[in-house]
């Protein structure tokens, strides 16, 4: 039931909620912070830098910091000033009215669990997989969205990743310290990735391109044994005797609670003013990774974190 | 800080542990490294305490015990299997909620 208004409601615990966390109880405004509840995709408390190690580009850690620690770190600093988290799914919302209405567990409960004058939305993105039967059940079994997680148990084996982003080179040069080869399996001739990632990955003796490919069927019955590999220049089929998988073919925006409420760009990320995190409905702010299609980067999810604390805290301001 | 309920498993004692009569033992495959592990932690404590007596919570470290990940066929982690008289009855793979978790242990408990 809902006791009283929040002032504040963020919806996911990333970066960018987590710093919209922190300026928000500074500001003794009293958040509430509905993180999510644990999965093993980019879908998750703590958000995608859960899923990785060294993360090397956080201003502040000129050392490197493990990116499950930095987010832990954000948590805790969160929650020193007062900003209250729940480990909890947010299930619906209704913004067609203030205050806004949010439901946590059956949706289709009479009344919302919270009220809140303001919401900021940063639920982030999640990983894409690639759509092929059994993919859900191979999850694993050889099939991964997370090679921090389970690249150790590639030991000394033959692995492939799809993509050819900066994430699919980072993911590939990590199993590399494992695996024994690392495929990585690309529909185009040339990569997206950043130069730096590119040399790293050209020059490691065990990544081998497959270039101008696309996975179609994933083989092994219990366990994955291999993949099957179509040209995308003249359609030949060939296989690759894999024992593991790694999808890296890119993110899509975590949006599904607000279709039809707040305003999407064509590519589903979230609409918000120029400059600004403002959304469609006054009172709406959205910050990180789901409207933001360009950075994608811990450091401006964080900056857009605190854009939106504030725009949230002035909105208050006015309202009175 | 870890569930007094929880028991630390090594190559050492885990097939003992496993096999012992009584409640079933589930195994938590974990590591340092592994962020959804983390987030798990404390709902396997939790449930430690509340279903102490229905079912043991145990934990393995596979840096410390690769070979028994291995031949258990854990790829991934979090993996929990559960055993009964040393038999693996159930694995369940990721990370998930805790109602998730208790369901997919219920028909066993």
């Amino acid at each position: 039931m809902s006791e009283h208004v929040r002032n504040v409601v963020i919806v996911g615990s990333g970066p960018a909620g987590l710093t919209a966390a922190i300026y928000t109880s500074r500001a003794s405004l009293e958040p509430l912070v509905l993180e999510g509840e644990p999965s093993s995709t980019s879908d998750q408390p703590g958000g995608q830098l859960m899923l990785t190690t060294d993360v090397e580009n956080f201003p502040g850690f000129p050392d490197g910091i493990m990116g499950p620690e930095l987010m832990m770190n954000f948590r805790s600093q969160a929650q020193r000033f007062g900003a209250e988290v729940q480990t909890v799914k947010v299930s619906k919302v209704d913004l067609s009215e203030r205050p806004f209405k949010i439901w946590v567990g059956d949706p289709d409960a009479a009344e919302p669990t919270h009220l809140a004058h303001t919401m900021i939305v940063s639920t982030g993105a999640q990983s894409i997989m690639l759509g092929l039967p059994r993919e859900t059940e191979l999850i694993g079994h050889g099939l991964s969205t997370c090679a921090t997680c389970d690249g150790f148990f590639f030991r000394d084996q033959e692995i492939a990743v799809v993509g050819g982003g900066d994430s699919a080179l980072e993911e590939a040069n990590f199993l590399s310290r494992f695996a024994s080869k690392v495929y990585v399996v690309h529909r185009r001739d040339e990569l997206r990735a950043s130069q730096i990632m590119q040399d790293r990955a050209m020059s490691n003796p065990k990544i081998e391109f497959v270039w101008n490919a696309r996975v179609v069927e994933y083989l092994g019955d219990s366990k994955l044994s291999g993949v099957k590999v179509e040209s995308t220049v003249d359609g030949s089929i060939s296989e690759l005797p894999v024992t593991g998988l790694f999808i890296a073919i890119g993110h899509t925006p975590n949006t599904g609670l607000f279709t039809g409420q707040l305003d999407m760009k064509d590519n589903g990320y979230l609409l918000t003013e120029p400059g600004r995190t403002a959304t469609n409905i006054p009172g709406v702010f959205a910050s990180g990774d789901v409207q933001d299609d360009y950075y994608r980067q811990a450091i401006t999810a964080a900056g857009s974190g605190c854009q939106a604390a504030l725009e949230a805290e002035r909105w208050l301001e006015d309202q009175d | 800080m870890a569930s007094e309920n929880v028991t630390i498993l090594s190559d050492e004692n885990f097939s003992d542990t496993i096999s012992e009569k009584g409640e079933p033992v589930l195994v938590d495959f974990w590591a340092e490294w592994c962020g959804p592990c983390k987030m798990i932690a404390p709902i396997l404590d939790e449930i430690a305490d509340e279903q102490a007596g229905s079912v043991r919570i145990a934990k393995l470290n596979v840096d410390d015990a690769p070979d028994t990940a291995r031949q258990y066929e854990v790829m991934s982690i979090p993996t929990m299997i559960l055993f009964k008289d040393g038999e693996p009855v159930k694995k369940i793979v990721g990370a998930k909620p805790k109602a998730a978790i208790l369901g997919e242990l219920a028909e066993y408990l």
